[in-house]
C-alpha cells in the first residue's frame, strides 16, 4: 500500500519518530513556558539539564544497579533539586535586572554541565537498553509499533496535560498564573511567592530532566543531545507563543510531526523545516500561534 | 585630549608594535575577533539587543568571502567586499524577521535563523560541508602587494580592522548613535518623540552584521580557511562572552574582551574539554559579579579616583 508514492510503512514509521520528538518538543517548551511565565527568564539550560537527565538515569543504571522505572521517579526528583539549588543561589540574584542577564546566566550554566559531562564521557555517547517490560512491539498490519515509543508518547501526553490541568484547573495552578500576573500583589495576599519560583524552577527543570530519562533509550545518551535540541525547542517557542501553556502543548506535537513528514517527503530539508515555518510565522503573526503581546 | 583620544593611540602603537612581540597571526586573530565583537557590541550595548545569531554574519561571510575568492578566482578585496554585502543582506532578512518580537524572543529568534544558517551551510555543496573549504588563496592586494607575505597580511588586516572600529566608532557618536541609545533608554519614550524605532533597529542590525561579516571575511583569508566552527552557535555566544567580559556599551571593550578570550583559548588550548567549562564559569561570574566588564570597572575606578583624562 502507497500513499503519494511512499510505502505506508516508511510514512508511519517516520510519523511516529515526528510523533516522539514532538513529545520532547512539547514537554521542554512546556518546562520552558512555565518558567519564563513566573521568572522572566528563558533557561538556555534547559537542554543540558534533559541531558543531564539522560546521563542520570545511565549513570543510575550501570554505576548503581537502579533500573530504569526507579530512574524515572528518582532522577526528576535529584535533577528538579539541582535546578532549585540553582536558582536560589544564582537566578534569584537577577530578578532585577534585565531579562538578558538570566539567558546568559543560563547559557554559561550549559556550557559548564555539558562541558563537564563531556570530559567525563567523552563525545561517542552510552546507549541505554530497553527496559525489559516495554522491549518488542505491536503487529498493527500496516506497521510495526515499538511498545517503547508508545510508552514514550503515552507518557508525554500524561504529563502535559497532567501540567495543564495542575495548571489551569486547581487552586495551585491558579497561584501560579496569579504570580505570572503581579507577584507583588499575590505576595500581599500572603503566598510565599520566593518559594514558589523556586519550586516552579525545580517543576520545568523536572520536566526536562523527566524528557531525558524518556529519551534515553531512543537515542543514543551523549553530551550534545540537549545542546542540538534546545535551539529547535526555542524556535518551537517563538512559533507558538508562550501565552498559553495548550498552545506549548500542540504546538510541540504538530511541529514534531510536521519535521517527520518533511522527512519523507523531502529529507534535505527536514534539519531546517522548523526554522522555515518560524520565519513564516512571524511575518503573519508575529506574537506567535497562541501568543499576546506582553 | 579625552579619554577616547588616549585610546585611539594606545590602539594605534598597540597595534604597530604587536606582531613584533606577539606570534603576528595570533594578533591577526585578536583583530578579527575584535571587530566581530564591536560589530555585535553595536546592538548589545548601544541598541539593547540580544543576537544570539551573530556567527552566520562571521560564518557566510567567511563563505562567501572564500567562494569569491577561490572559486571565481578575483582579488582579496573583492572577496571582502562580497563577504560584506552577503553579511548585509543577510543581516537585512534577519533583521526584518527578528525585529518583529522584543526582548527575549529577539535572543532565541536570532539563534533559530542562525541554526537555519549553520544547517544550510553543512548541506550546500560550495561550502565543502562538515570539511569546509581549504587552502584559500590571500592573493595580490589589488593586485599589487603579496599578502602571502605575514607581515604584508597583518597591516592589511590592522587596516581593515581600524577601518570598521572608526565606522563603528562615528555611527556611536552621531545623531544615529544617539537615537540607538536613546531606544536603549526608553524604547516607548523614542517612540513617542517621532523616531521610527523599527526603522533604527533594522538598520543597526544591518551595520552590525555588515561589519561582522567584514571581521569573517578578513579572518577567511587570515587563516585560508572557511569551516562549520564560524556558524556554529558557540561562536555566536563567543561573541556575547567577549563583549560582557569586556565591557557591554563601551567602545573599547569590546577589543579587550576579545583579546583576553583569544589568549586564553590560544594559550589554553591544552586544556581541552575545560575550555568549554571555563568559558561557562566566567559567564557566570560575569553575569552576577562583573556587569560591567573589565573596560567599565576601570572606567568607574578612574571616575571614582577623580582624575580627569
Amino acid at each position: 500500500m502507497d500513499i503519494f508514492g511512499i510505502p505506508i510503512q516508511a510514512l508511519m514509521g517516520q510519523l511516529l519518530i515526528g510523533l516522539i520528538n514532538g513529545s520532547f518538543y512539547a514537554i521542554l517548551s512546556l518546562g520552558l513556558a512555565i518558567i519564563f511565565g513566573l521568572l522572566n527568564i528563558i533557561n538556555f539550560a534547559h537542554g543540558a539539564l534533559y541531558m543531564m537527565g539522560a546521563f542520570c538515569a545511565w549513570i543510575g543504571l550501570t554505576w548503581l544497579g537502579l533500573n530504569y522505572w526507579v530512574a524515572l521517579i528518582a532522577v526528576p526528583v535529584v535533577v528538579g533539586a539541582f535546578g532549585m539549588l540553582i536558582e536560589r543561589t544564582m537566578l534569584k540574584h537577577l530578578y532585577q535586572l534585565d531579562h538578558l542577564y538570566g539567558l546568559l546566566l543560563t547559557f554559561g550554566l550549559a556550557l559548564i554541565i555539558e562541558g563537564l559531562f563531556r570530559y567525563r564521557f567523552g563525545i561517542s555517547g552510552e546507549s541505554y537498553p530497553v527496559p525489559e517490560l516495554l522491549s518488542g512491539g505491536f503487529n498493527l498490519g500496516f506497521m510495526f509499533l515499538p511498545k517503547y515509543r508508545a510508552w514514550v508518547v503515552a507518557v508525554s501526553l500524561v504529563v502535559c496535560f497532567g501540567s495543564w490541568f495542575i495548571i489551569e484547573r486547581t487552586k495551585l495552578g491558579s497561584y501560579l498564573r496569579a504570580g505570572t500576573e503581579n507577584p507583588q500583589l499575590l505576595q500581599a495576599f500572603g503566598i510565599n511567592v520566593p518559594l514558589m519560583i523556586t519550586l516552579t524552577y525545580g517543576f520545568g527543570v523536572a520536566l526536562a530532566a523527566l524528557a531525558g530519562v524518556l529519551a534515553a533509550p531512543v537515542f543514543q545518551v551523549n553530551p550534545v543531545m540537549g545542546s542540538n535540541l534546545i535551539i529547535v525547542v526555542f524556535a518551537v517557542v517563538v512559533i507558538g507563543g508562550m501565552g498559553s501553556i495548550m498552545g506549548s502543548i500542540v504546538t510541540g506535537l504538530g511541529l514534531g510531526l510536521i519535521e517527520g513528514l518533511t522527512r519523507v517527503f523531502y529529507p534535505e530539508a527536514s534539519a531546517v523545516v522548523i526554522f522555515v515555518i518560524m520565519g513564516i510565522v512571524l511575518l503573519l503573526r508575529p506574537a506567535g500561534l497562541f501568543g499576546r503581546e506582553r | 585630549m579625552n579619554g577616547k583620544h588616549i585610546g585611539w593611540i594606545v590602539l594605534l602603537l598597540l597595534g604597530l608594535v604587536a606582531p613584533f612581540l606577539v606570534y603576528p597571526v595570533l594578533v591577526m586573530k585578536i583583530l578579527c575577533f575584535a571587530l566581530f565583537a564591536c560589530a555585535f557590541n553595536l546592538l548589545l550595548g548601544y541598541t539593547g539587543l540580544l543576537s544570539f545569531g551573530h556567527a552566520a554574519f562571521l560564518g557566510s561571510a567567511g563563505y562567501l568571502c572564500g567562494y569569491t575568492v577561490q572559486g571565481l578566482g578575483l582579488s582579496p578585496e573583492l572577496g571582502l567586499l562580497a563577504g560584506t554585502v552577503g553579511a548585509a543582506a543577510l543581516g537585512f532578512m534577519f533583521g526584518s524577521l527578528a525585529i518583529r518580537r522584543a526582548g527575549i524572543y529577539f535572543a532565541m529568534i536570532t539563534l533559530a535563523l542562525a541554526q537555519l544558517v549553520y544547517f544550510l551551510a553543512l548541506q550546500f555543496p560550495f561550502t565543502g560541508g562538515e570539511d569546509g573549504m581549504q587552502g584559500i588563496p590571500r592573493g595580490h592586494l589589488f593586485g599589487l602587494i603579496d599578502l602571502s607575505d605575514t607581515m604584508n597580511m597583518y597591516f592589511f588586516v590592522l587596516a581593515v580592522f581600524l577601518f570598521g572600529f572608526w565606522i563603528i566608532e562615528r555611527a556611536i557618536d552621531s545623531p544615529f548613535g544617539q537615537v540607538l541609545k536613546a531606544i536603549r533608554e526608553n524604547e516607548p519614550r523614542a517612540i513617542s518623540l517621532g523616531y521610527d524605532v523599527d526603522r533604527y533597529k533594522l538598520l543597526a542590525f544591518v551595520l552590525s552584521a555588515a561589519l561582522a561579516g567584514l571581521a569573517g571575511a578578513t579572518k577567511t583569508l587570515v587563516f585560508q580557511l572557511a569551516s562549520l566552527t564560524d556558524v556554529h552557535w558557540h561562536m555566536s555566544g563567543e561573541v556575547v562572552l567577549m563583549t560582557l567580559l569586556g565591557g557591554v556599551g563601551t567602545v573599547f571593550g569590546p577589543i579587550v574582551g576579545a583579546t583576553i578570550v583569544v589568549s586564553l583559548q590560544n594559550y589554553g588550548a591544552e586544556l581541552g574539554q575545560w575550555v568549554t567549562v571555563l568559558t561557562g564559569v566566567i559567564f557566570v561570574v560575569c553575569v552576577l559579579a562583573f556587569r560591567r566588564g573589565v573596560v567599565g570597572e576601570v572606567a568607574l575606578l578612574i571616575k571614582r579616583s577623580g582624575i580627569r583624562p
